[in-house]
């Protein structure tokens, strides 16, 4: 059956056997560099077009049809405007910080690319702390949100800064302790280790009751963590201010507005790979006629349904719920998501203990 | 309380004050000397009680400016009308927003667009017009050869 | 849209709302004074619309100035129109058809539904949820079609005389009406099941903007505002105009004072403007559309007043009449101007957040209080 390892292996082999070893790993940085460049101007064109398909068939409208069919080109023509906007700089601006910002964004989501496995063999770096090196890169991202909300020179910037860095340091923890109760019960960090756990069964089928009370947990701490509706306080249009992107404009703001949703592919990827099983097709015990069925559809397209599937949750969220006060949001994840997650991930390591698990 | 009742409760309360015959509602006629009280009265009486003023209007009869009050009462729901008549030059009445909180705005549109000064008033601005305007303009004899067309 | 003008001594900042919104009010200026996120004081400075109604009717004649109206509430236009007819037929004693009375009714109510749906498509997209906006026009499309084949217009329909209503109803009227119920009764409670029921809702609107009952009465406050205060004040309970003495419906009451209270008593208008509808429909009298009057309307020397109920509470038209054939002066109660005095009390205390929950439930219209 099809699947991107022979790909991978072909190239690899062919550039092994043509050019010296380290000239060959070179090449294939680079070109890894530039398939994960391209993989996420993709992405950000196919999220932000399925967010404004998915939200206008929520609200009984048609959403973008006019450019290209069915409206597939639009993000193409937004993309082409935000780069010929005019770039501007308020006065007062830190501009080294103020330049930086988008920039610290988005290398730190493409850094956390690298342990995801898209398919099977397909993943850039399988180190053997991949999950803890994602919750960890991925915090490095409020550092990118205070600099730009700080260098801007804008009082209501930096109170939306401020907001969305505490919003997003909160709900970090309930995100981490959801992923140390899988880690708990597949007993390694190591992402390809995680997924080959699943081999006989998703964990959210096989760690009943707490895998799927680690996974709702996840779910919402991840929608906060991206800023996402109900908890976009920082960027809501009809409150005081629109967050700590005020000021920015033209590719900054794009590249802001990309990492956005370059963000959500990811946490809805490591959700996949954790609950969901990652590319590992959806396996029932020991039915080896069903699994073997279930073999034939390629890993990348499991990987990728499973994520989307995620992803178009999220969306649905958005269009579903009015938003949180900020006091209310930081209410819910002291007062009640911390303390289930907690007790969760110790009647996790009770259930992984004693093995009452599938 | 039907309107004969309310026409003589309100004749003792405030004997001077001058009926008008053939309105829908009990309509009374008052010094503007005596309204701060009165309206104490009024809106404290266990008989009458008018504790929801309605609307607050000024009428300019070219010789002289009329205060409308309209009042109603939640509880025995009845409505009565309030006149005070008011020196076209100089008009004065005393605010009755401690009262009833709904007169601050009302008496605020009356001094702007009539040009009436309510003595007490907590925050007496002009409420529609810009700050600078000149002139009432709901007044008969406003002239504005910019913004009014004259038929 | 948010400009900062200073800060004073004791850290409190002075904050302009307005006079552009993203949402759907109008133009209204809120100066508000914030300590950190705490209001202190609202102060709005109205004005921005003002089109010196009142004095323009001056100059026009008695069946000239009834429409004027429905550019003041554009959302409850035909009741506008309905509260200046009655005055005029008050002043001079006009006798309107049964026929007549029912039309105007059903067309009030409506207006109702429809001024409702607005307000909850509005409100729930202050609060953060986009989605309930374009449920609520979807319905909205379904009155307006019903009112243009009649009246002729969607929003602002000059369709009421003194003396009955302009025209008489499109012959699809009956059918479509009957529809728009059956399809309606479906909505509404998916309208609860969406947002009412919503937990994330309830916390933004419980226990935020508390108005008293005394602060109610005090304030002048009226409509479904003053009514979740426990205050009964629909006009078409307390003087009722027109069949509404003859109808069988409820005036919703709560006693809370809150967000919540107030929204949840314009849930259940909507539903009792549903029932009255339906018992009318099938009960619209044969006969006349329009009482037969003279061309040129004068009123008696006298002041006249008369009051309806409108989507956002009483509305009273006051003639002063010299006996000429235009009002000497009129004066127009607006129930928004009295419902925006008590924004300033009930806001503080709250965050801004709570500000802008607080200002969709009172359902202000600005052009209606500026006038």
């Amino acid at each position: 059956m099809f699947s991107i390892e022979n790909i991978t292996h072909s190239i690899d082999a062919w550039l092994n056997s043509t050019f010296s070893p380290g000239l060959a790993l070179l090449l294939e940085s680079l070109l890894v560099g530039l398939c994960v460049i391209g993989l996420f101007t993709v992405l950000g064109l196919v999220l932000v077009l399925m967010e404004r398909k998915v939200s206008a068939y929520m609200q009984i409208r048609m959403g973008p049809n006019r450019v290209g069919p069915g409206g597939v080109l639009q993000t193409v023509a937004d993309t082409l405007k935000l780069a010929m906007k005019e770039g501007l700089t308020p006065d007062g601006a830190d501009k080294f910080l103020f330049n930086l910002a988008p920039y610290l964004v988005i290398v730190v989501a493409m850094m956390i690319l690298a342990p995801i496995a898209f398919a099977k063999g397909v993943q850039l770096w399988d180190l053997n702390i991949g999950v803890l090196y994602v919750s960890a890169v991925s915090s490095l991202s409020v550092i990118g949100i205070l600099m730009a909300g700080w260098a801007s020179n804008n009082k209501y910037s930096l109170l939306g800064a401020m907001r969305s860095g505490a919003q997003i340091v909160s709900y970090e923890l309930s995100a981490g302790i959801s992923i140390i109760s899988i880690v708990v019960l597949t007993g390694s960090l190591r992402v390809s280790d995680i997924i080959a756990s699943q081999q006989d069964g998703w964990w959210l089928f096989k760690g009943h009751i707490p895998a799927v009370l680690s996974f709702v947990i996840f779910i919402i701490a991840v929608t906060a963590e991206t800023n996402r509706a109900p908890f976009d306080l920082a960027e809501a249009e009809s409150e005081l201010t629109a967050g700590f992107h005020t000021e920015y404009s033209g590719m900054k703001f794009a590249l802001f507005f990309l990492a956005e949703y370059v963000n959500i592919f990811i946490v809805c990827a490591i959700a996949a790979t954790l609950f969901l099983g990652g590319w590992m097709p959806l396996h029932i015990g020991h039915w080896s006629g069903f699994n073997h069925v279930m073999d034939y559809i390629p890993s990348s397209l499991w990987f990728m349904g499973k994520t989307f599937f995620l992803i178009f949750v999220i969306m649905w969220f958005r269009w579903t719920f009015p938003r949180l006060r900020i006091d209310q949001l930081l209410r819910l994840e002291w007062k009640y998501l911390l303390p289930i997650s907690m007790f969760n991930l110790l009647l996790t390591a009770l259930i992984a203990v004693k093995g009452w698990y599938f | 309380m039907n309107n004969e009742e309310l026409k003589a409760r309100l004749g003792e309360l405030l004997p001077a004050a001058v009926f008008e015959e053939g309105a829908e509602w009990v309509t009374m006629v008052i010094d503007p000397a005596a309204w701060k009280e009165f309206a104490r009265q009024i809106r404290r009486d266990p008989g009458l009680e008018a504790d929801y003023l309605f609307c607050v209007t000024c009428v300019d009869w070219k010789t002289h400016l009329t205060m409308v009050y309209h009042l109603t009462s939640t509880v025995h729901r009845h409505t009565l009308v309030v006149k005070a008549k008011l020196d076209r030059n100089d008009p004065e009445i005393v605010t009755v927003s401690d009262i009833w909180r709904t007169a601050e705005f009302h008496e605020r549109e009356a001094y702007d667009l009539f040009g009436v000064k309510f003595k007490d008033h907590p925050d007496l601005r002009r409420l529609f017009m810009t700050d600078d305007w000149k002139g009432w303009p709901l007044r008969k004899d406003y002239e504005d050869s910019v913004n009014m067309i004259k038929l | 849209m948010i400009e900062e003008i200073a800060i004073s001594e004791n850290g409190e900042m002075v904050v302009n709302l307005g006079p552009q919104h993203p949402s759907t009010h109008g133009v209204l200026h809120l100066v508000i004074t914030l300590q950190g996120e705490t209001i202190k004081k609202v102060e709005p400075h109205l004005g921005y619309i003002h089109r010196s109604i009142e004095k323009m009717c001056e100059s026009l004649s008695y069946r000239q100035f009834i429409y004027v109206t429905s550019r003041m509430d554009y959302l409850s236009s035909h009741i506008n129109n309905h509260g200046c007819a009655l005055c005029v037929e008050k002043g001079m004693q006009i006798e309107v058809p049964p026929r007549a009375k029912v039309i105007r009714v059903l067309m009030d109510e409506l207006t109702r539904l429809a001024s409702h749906q607005l307000w909850w498509g509005a409100m729930a997209m202050d609060v953060g949820a986009l989605t309930p906006f374009f449920y609520a026009f979807r319905e909205r499309e379904a009155i307006n079609d019903i009112m243009e084949e009649t009246c002729g217009a969607r929003l602002t329909m000059n369709y009421m005389v003194p003396g009955g209503v302009m025209a008489d109803l499109h012959p699809n009227f009956q059918k479509k009406v009957k529809a728009f119920i059956s399809l309606f009764r479906s909505k509404i409670d998916e309208y609860d099941e969406l947002v009412t029921g919503n937990i994330i809702f309830k916390s933004r609107m419980q226990g935020v903007g508390y108005l008293s009952r005394e602060d109610a009465i005090s304030y002048g406050c009226t409509g479904p505002t003053a009514r979740a205060s426990g205050l009964r004040c629909d006009m078409r309970k307390l003087a009722p105009y027109e069949v509404y003495g003859e109808l069988q419906f409820e005036e919703p009451i709560a006693t809370e004072g809150d967000c919540f209270a107030r929204y949840r008593v314009r849930m259940q208008e909507m539903r009792q403007s549903l029932s009255i509808i339906e018992q009318l429909i099938d009960n619209i009298p044969e006969g006349e559309f329009q009482a037969k009057t003279k061309a040129v309307l004068k009123l008696p020397k006298g002041e006249f007043y008369s009051r309806v109920e409108t989507a956002r509470g009483e509305f009273g038209v006051y003639i002063v009449s010299e006996g000429g054939t235009t009002p000497y002066r009129i004066k127009f109660r607006s129930p928004g101007f009295s419902n925006l005095s008590a924004l300033d009390h009930m806001a503080r205390g709250h965050k801004i957040g709570d500000l802008v929950a607080i200002m969709g439930t009172l359902d202000l219209v600005i052009p209606d209080i500026d006038r």
